[in-house]
């Protein structure tokens, strides 16, 4: 990645390695320092919430939450079931409206200004599926299409070759296991090169190798493009490998919010599965410690 | 968020590829191209004998030639435009896909725009064959209708394309639930629109709610050009105009729909 920063190579390199050898002392702070949007004030954060609330009837999916996240961050978002994590990446892609409260993508306000920020973003959920009875390329051409993408025949045959797609590119997408479904919803997120991923348990349902697979191209692509991926999981393990950053929700609410070495020293754990079961078992820090 | 806004910044390529991929749907599937074929084929071949059997009994059918078999072309054209424009949008419901296109650069108009010309090409492959076993079978040649065919064929196509908007925005904001709506919404419109029979056969009190309605007024249009040999453009330019309000109407709801969808979180299927 270079040229939109100036000299940017350097500093990417640099920042490329930190993440590689991250420490678990390592906090935001940290990453905000090093990432090279950081060093032009100017630059919005990736993505911005503000006091987000979201009531479905009588339910408080999500109760009044805030955060800042910094481009070329990995940030995950970590919670039990009806957490509110799910409700919390879809208000931020627009297809949920929040009761009250403001979101800010790429320094576009959503929904308002979605228009001139949804070709700059990708996500990949569970939730959702590709078209079945398409192969795995038109689904790709369409997407791609849909994204603007210049070159899109070698876009596809890059991805086709970066994701290990190519023994099955032409065979329809409902005729895919799930590890080979994943890899091309995967694609399809990664289509546009897109600066800000959000996934929701990108790893969901499949057997560890394929999954660590994934993590490994989700942090390669996050260093090469300086992209910021928010992701949504319950898998501590994914969480403690890729993200920078860790968003612990509870009940809608964000219950801690530091890196994964902050997280674990203030809980005095030493996994963030140890953590995120004193969480949900309503045992609050001090007491864990 | 109004039409004019919506209209703004429109991109072709973004038309295109969601016609591309109903295209590769439709190529996909064999069933799917035969049954475009097969409904509007038994259509015309039952009507078309009825309408035989019907002229060498009575003298007034017999006069008019072709009433009953044009009456059922221009109903499948309503008909299967409605369905043409619903099932592509059905077929992103039932592919849990719509989340990737709200969630793509996909504005609702291209969405729309996109669905409106897949009805179009449903439609060609469905009614072009009906109109040929209607000459050959049954020397009922469609075309003879001339220049008024056409905007007998615009009014129609509009008014499906609304009525289209419309339902798929109640799925939208209902899920799959509301689906059976697609299917029978136009034949709870038929005895109102007069498809076979003349508006003053209705009660006098139905009779100002069947004329809210533009088919209507292409029925009416196709009985007068059939039995008295003249166009009446009023008539359709009273359905023109019914048909720009009832496109706004059925467009408006739309977006109001999805807004309610996304406030109700209905495009997130599953989840927390």
């Amino acid at each position: 990645m270079t040229g939109e920063y100036g000299a940017g190579s350097v500093a990417h390199l640099a920042f490329g390695a930190m993440m590689t050898h991250r420490t678990p002392a390592m906090t935001v702070e940290h990453i905000k320092q090093s990432s090279p949007a950081m060093r032009d004030p100017d630059a919005p954060a990736a993505i911005d919430v503000a006091h987000l609330v979201k009531v479905y009837k009588t339910n408080r999916a999500v109760d009044d939450i805030s955060f800042s996240i910094a481009r070329g961050s990995i940030t995950g978002l970590l919670g039990g079931n009806g957490a509110g994590k799910t409700t919390t990446i879809a208000m931020i892609m627009g297809l949920v409206l929040p009761t009250s409260g403001k979101v800010s993508v790429l320094g576009h306000a959503m929904p308002e200004q979605a228009a001139d920020v949804l070709g700059r973003m990708n996500f990949e959920s569970p939730y959702v599926d590709m078209p079945m009875r398409l192969t795995v390329r038109q689904n790709l051409t369409v997407f791609g299409k849909l994204y603007a993408v210049r070159n899109l025949r070698e876009r596809i045959a890059q991805l086709a070759s970066d994701l290990d797609l190519t023994d099955f590119i032409d065979r329809a997408s409902g005729k895919l296991s799930a590890g080979q479904k994943t890899r091309v919803a995967l694609a399809k997120a990664l289509i546009n090169e897109p600066e800000l991923l959000l996934l929701d348990e990108p790893t969901a349902s499949l057997d560890p190798d394929t999954a660590d697979w994934i993590r490994g191209h989700l942090e390669k692509y996050c260093r090469g493009h300086n992209a910021t991926i928010l992701l949504a999981s319950h898998n501590m393990l994914e969480v403690e490998r890729l993200c920078d950053r860790v968003i612990i929700m509870k009940k809608g609410r964000v219950e801690d919010d530091d890196s994964p070495g902050g997280i674990l020293q203030r809980y005095n754990r030493t996994t963030l599965e140890d953590v995120f079961l004193d969480v949900a078992r309503g045992r609050d820090r001090e007491a864990a410690q | 968020m109004n039409l004019v806004e919506q209209m703004r910044g429109l991109a072709m390529h973004r038309i295109n590829a969601m016609v591309l991929r109903y295209w590769y749907l439709l190529r996909s599937s064999w069933p799917r191209m035969l049954e475009l074929i097969y409904w509007p084929a038994l259509q015309i071949i039952t009507w078309g004998f009825l309408q035989s059997y019907i002229s060498q009994n009575a003298g007034f059918f017999a006069q008019a030639g072709g009433t009953l078999i044009g009456a059922v072309i221009l109903w499948d054209i309503l008909f299967r435009g409605q369905l043409g424009f619903s099932i592509s949008f059905l077929e992103e419901m039932w592919a849990r896909n719509l989340g990737n296109l709200m969630m793509s650069p996909l504005k609702p108009i291209e969405f729309l725009m996109a669905l409106m010309i897949m009805s179009l090409v449903r439609l060609a492959i469905g009614i072009i064959p009906m109109v040929i076993l209607a000459a050959v079978f049954f020397h009922f040649n469609l075309l003879n209708f001339g220049l008024p065919l056409i905007v007998f064929f615009c009014n129609l196509i509009f008014t499906s394309w609304s009525l289209g908007i419309f339902v798929s925005g109640l799925v939208l904001r209902n899920g799959l639930g509301a689906e059976s709506i697609v299917w029978t919404l136009m034949f709870g419109l038929m005895p109102l629109v007069c498809v076979y029979y003349p508006v003053s056969v209705l009660p006098g009190w139905l009779q100002p709610v069947a004329w809210c309605l533009p088919p209507t007024y292409v029925f009416e249009g196709m009985r007068a050009l059939l039995f008295d040999q003249v166009f009446r453009a009023d008539l359709m330019l009273g359905a023109l105009a019914i048909n720009a309000v009832l496109f706004a109407v059925s467009f408006a709801s739309f977006l109001l729909l999805l807004n309610s969808a996304k406030r109700a979180g209905s495009l997130i299927s599953g989840g927390e």
